[in-house]
């Protein structure tokens, strides 16, 4: 009797394991590091100075380019005011001006229901925050190292030949929804290689750079770096818009992961079973 | 199937609430934070690591100086003590030098003065977010170390200051390391932009300790200490903020 093979067994069964499981270990680590506690406490911690700046310092004679506070509105009563490159929005409720934790309405950046913890608690979000920024920075490397190692990088993610001359062709498939079926959803498609490979070598390094160089000790490692990339108060203006590119990405690859299977895609991130479509269709 | 998909679901559902609203919950409960506080240690002995002792934190040019540089926290203590001596422009000022040191010694802002003195443009960086550039000009603290000489036992350097900072009367105070102590940026600063260090911006000394966050340059500074450990002293944790829970390492 031959011995028994998992993966055939079940290959037979109509799937094939999709995801290894340091990939999927290290993205779900990823989404509760990033997407849940880094970026609502760092939420919390813009809320500190609801304010961003080009340049070295905050105080340059230049208004800043983007700020959330509260004045007294026409009736007398507060509105919440966001500026953006000298744009006004009245963004009451929201931006500015909303309830706090007791249902009091204050002044605050972002609302309670985004920010963490939700009372306004600067002390405490940097101590979610730096703890997270550890987790993603060594899950970041642990994951660029099983990548390289594994082979992954070259074999998965790298666009081959073929695939770029496929990105005309797969522009109009995302955009009519239309999905990859039977042998090749095995694969991923270009935009799909382009998307991962920019947040795992552009925004994330990027952001994990900028958070750096707002330290001023580790400013000190060599003074001046942070200049290249516009000075420190550039440095957490860039950090906050990847910050939200990222939170992009995320509604993007979420809404994907709906239209193309949620089912079948959520489970090929937990067991790692995925089932190419045309099985699934016979099997159900 | 089915029964699976809506247990998932439901899984899910719960999960991100329970995280949502227990992350606040965790916030207040000693284990998880103190877990949190791990971080901190790491993020010292990283910095320490990679930056050499003597690393220099990044000088600007006049260009770079913020029009004018914000006062935050404390800008004018409410302490008659404090008021009298404003009134005669500190001239009745002592800075008490003490603690775990060979010499201790009082110096009047004249002495101070009259020491070598340094000038450097840096970037006061606030823990709130926001940046602004300034011109300092003061006495190295490493000069008034080598002239008190501390003894081998002294680890922390504190700073007592004059202003209140609640209705109990909790004055401000700060602490460094060593290292920071002997760095050559570290200064007792008397001067901002060329003219005597305003009321608002910690007159007649605030200390600059430039690789680190705003919070630890203390102002309207009465007294220096030398100790061994930090836990006697007020809240315990080594400054005013960190008693309320700010890290005392804010290289970050």
């Amino acid at each position: 009797m031959p011995p028994y093979d998992a993966a055939a067994a079940r290959a037979q069964a109509g799937g094939y394991q999709r995801h290894t499981w340091p990939v999927r270990l290290m993205h779900w680590i990823n989404v509760l590091a990033f997407f849940l506690l880094l970026l609502l406490s760092g939420l919390q911690i813009f809320n500190a100075h609801p304010a961003l700046y080009w340049g070295k310092s905050s105080y340059t004679g230049r208004p800043p380019i983007l700020q959330m506070d509260a004045r007294m509105g026409p009736h007398g009563n507060p509105m919440g005011v966001t500026r953006v490159f000298g744009h006004e929005f009245n963004t009451t409720g929201v931006l500015g001006w909303s309830a706090d934790t007791d249902g009091q309405p204050t002044e605050r950046g972002f609302p309670a229901w985004i920010t963490l913890p939700s009372q306004q608690w600067l002390a405490m979000a940097r101590r979610w925050h730096f703890f997270f920024a550890w987790v993603l920075v060594i899950n970041g490397l642990a994951y660029l190292s099983y990548t390289l190692a594994s082979r992954h990088l070259s074999r998965d993610l790298m666009p081959t030949q073929a695939d770029w001359r496929s990105i005309g062709q797969s522009i109009k498939d995302h955009l009519l929804l239309r999905h990859a079926q039977g042998e090749a959803a095995r694969r991923y498609n270009i935009l799909q290689k382009l998307a991962y490979l920019g947040v795992i070598f552009g925004l994330f390094p990027l952001l994990i750079l900028m958070g750096w160089g707002m330290s001023p000790g580790l400013d000190a490692l060599s003074p001046g770096w942070i200049d290249a990339f516009g000075g420190r108060q550039s440095a957490r203006t860039i950090h906050f818009v990847v910050a939200w590119l990222l939170v992009g990405f995320v509604f993007i690859h979420v809404f994907e992961v709906i239209v193309s299977g949620f089912w079948n895609n959520l489970r090929s991130m937990i067991s790692g079973r995925y089932r190419i479509a045309d099985e699934e269709r016979t099997h159900e | 199937m089915n029964s699976r998909r809506r247990f998932l679901l439901r899984a899910l559902a719960a999960s991100s609430a329970l995280l949502l609203s227990g992350c606040d919950r965790l916030s207040r409960s000693e284990w998880f934070t103190s877990i949190l506080d791990s971080a901190e240690k790491l993020t010292l002995g990283a910095q320490r690591l990679l930056q050499p002792r003597k690393a220099m934190a990044q000088e600007f040019t006049e260009a770079d100086l913020s029009p004018d540089f914000r006062s935050n926290g404390t800008d004018n203590p409410d302490n008659p003590e404090y008021q009298a001596l404003a009134a005669s422009h500190f001239s009745g000022y002592r800075l008490q030098v003490g603690g775990l040191v060979a010499q201790p010694r009082a110096y009047s802002l004249a002495e101070l003065k009259a020491m070598p003195g340094r000038t450097q443009i840096t970037r006061h960086d606030c823990v709130e977010g926001w940046s602004a550039i300034g011109k300092w000009k003061g006495v190295q603290l490493s000069r008034v170390l080598e002239q008190v000489k501390p003894q081998p036992s002294a680890r922390y350097v504190v700073f007592y200051c004059a202003d209140p900072m609640d209705e109990l009367g909790t004055r401000y105070y700060e602490s460094i390391d060593m290292d920071d102590a002997w760095h050559p940026q570290t200064l007792l600063a008397y001067e901002l932009n060329d003219e005597p260090l305003p009321i608002e911006n910690g007159a007649p000394i605030r200390v600059r300790v430039e690789r680190q966050l705003g919070y630890k340059m203390a102002k309207y500074v009465m007294r220096i200490e030398l100790v061994e450990r930090l836990d006697h002293i007020a809240g315990g944790k080594g400054g005013y903020w960190e008693d309320q829970g700010y890290e005392w390492y804010a290289g970050i």
